[in-house]
């Protein structure tokens, strides 16, 4: 049987990512957990986050969570969502602060001078709500999700990897910008499955079978 | 493109859906897991609990709602109703709810909005506001349920708390609410072309034609009704197969 550790570092409530995935695997144990020795020993590892990402950096330095988030990143299907996409990265501009640097790149917040829709209209920051996600990659874990499919967002910052090549979907507001990144065993989304309905529901499915 | 939501609102006393007749009395609507379960089938985008409940006593038994409903609906959750805390909004948080709205506790103490928002995140406060026109173009904050005057500038208000750390302003008009004759759609727009975070507008919705009128004449990014959805009027779908014939983005 498969266990699957929600990373907790008290930035947020996790307990519907919890749900979520408890839904569509109901034969998998489901942890949240801050015990290093916990996500170690997880199959599957989820790394969530909300809030900024100054504060979820300190916080998982506070819990000594670090080196766990980076062990398990090198080898066990990992999904990081929203704030634990971001913080894969080397650097973002909310608070200036230094990521987890597994990926090249920056996070970045969405530039005030390109939010205009294509009516003239102003689009608001932060971006909030259900939009479509355009898929630039086959990935296993797309499996029976349209392209183009809507995601629940909520977001000021974006990741702009360095790397196109990790680019697995993007979504435009305003400008086009990276919704999904994927490298070996990692896959990370800026929105939001859980709160995603029936779209989210399969990626999470898809997550939980996923053998990468 | 991003969609226009549609936000399906419920009221919640003691644990349970309820309607309002002619504003006299409540009728028991249902359990709420499964009131919204059907609206989360129809394709509403979001879902609001307004917690009524008077008794101090039963106040914790929204919690429990937003636990059981969070289970078993996966789109996000917005609840109010009596949160007067930091500590408030945490609760909620942590039994499922993904926005807490703040009414008159921002009122009367605005830092509140600041601190939840430095604790929590900007992305689940939202400041509801309950607004009376005063004059031509402009209009007042009031609180309890249009009872009290707040002396404070509609407009300026939702200024000052989207500066404090609000994510979202839920924007009643209580002219409107109630009456089905539509949003106030000068107020929605004044508040709307006045801030760069989202707005919901709400009170007043007697048509699905209202629905498209907030966000093409009101500028609204959500829309918000009671009614119209809970007496079986229209669903959810209908309301969205409408604004797309008009030609706004939905989520279908």
């Amino acid at each position: 049987m498969s266990k699957v550790a929600i990373i907790d570092y008290g930035m947020g409530n996790l307990r519907s990512v919890a749900k979520a995935i408890e839904h569509v695997a109901t034969a998998a144990t489901v942890v949240v957990t801050a015990d290093p020795a916990e996500v170690l020993s997880a199959d599957r590892v989820v790394f969530p986050g909300q809030g900024a990402m100054p504060d979820c950096m300190r916080e998982l330095d506070a819990r000594n969570l670090r080196p766990a988030v980076l062990e398990a990143a090198r080898n066990k299907p990992f999904l990081g969502i929203c704030i634990g996409q971001q913080m894969l990265f080397d650097h973002s501009e909310e608070g200036n602060v230094p990521g987890l640097g597994i990926f090249k790149g920056e996070v970045r917040r969405f530039p005030a001078d390109k939010m205009v829709a294509a009516d003239g209209a102003r689009l608001k920051v932060p971006h909030m709500g259900w939009n479509e996600v355009w898929q630039k990659q086959a990935h296993p874990l797309w499996a029976g999700i349209p392209d183009g499919a809507r995601f629940y967002y909520v977001h000021s910052y974006y990741v702009d990897p360095a790397d196109p090549a990790i680019v697995a979907a993007t979504t435009d507001y305003g400008i086009p910008f990276t919704g999904a990144v994927a490298q070996a065993n990692i896959f990370a989304i800026q929105f939001h499955p859980e709160k995603s309905a029936q779209a989210g529901l399969q990626l999470l499915s898809n997550f939980m079978s996923w053998k990468p | 493109m991003l969609a226009k939501r549609i936000i399906p609102c419920l009221d919640v006393n003691a644990g349970r859906v309820v309607k309002g007749v002619n504003f006299l009395e409540l009728r028991d609507a249902g359990d709420p897991v499964e009131v919204a379960r059907r609206y989360d089938e129809q394709g509403a985008d979001e879902i609001t609990f307004l917690d009524i409940t008077a008794s101090s006593d039963d106040r914790n038994i929204i919690l429990h709602v937003v636990e059981q409903v969070a289970e078993q609906v996966f789109i996000p959750l917005t609840v109010g109703g009596g949160v007067r805390t930091v500590d408030d909004v945490r609760r909620l948080l942590n039994a499922g709810a993904d926005k807490v709205s703040i009414n008159t506790a921002a009122v009367n103490n605005p830092q509140v909005v600041a601190d939840a928002a430095h604790k929590v995140g900007s992305q689940c406060i939202v400041v509801a506001i309950d607004a009376k026109q005063v004059a031509p173009g402009k209009w007042e904050v009031f609180t309890h349920g249009g009872r009290n005057r707040t002396g404070l500038d509609a407009v300026e208000w939702a200024q000052k708390v989207a500066e404090l750390g609000a994510g979202e302003i839920l924007l009643t008009s209580m002219d409107r609410d109630g009456t089905k004759n539509g949003f106030d759609l000068g107020l929605t727009r004044a508040v709307s072309d006045a801030i760069s975070i989202p707005v919901i507008a709400s009170g007043g919705v007697g048509s699905l034609d209202h629905l498209a009128d907030g966000v093409t004449l009101g500028r609204a990014d959500a829309v918000l009704a009671a009614s119209i959805f809970h007496f079986g009027d229209h669903t959810v779908r209908e309301a969205k197969e409408l604004m797309r014939a008009r030609g706004i983005e939905v989520r279908l």
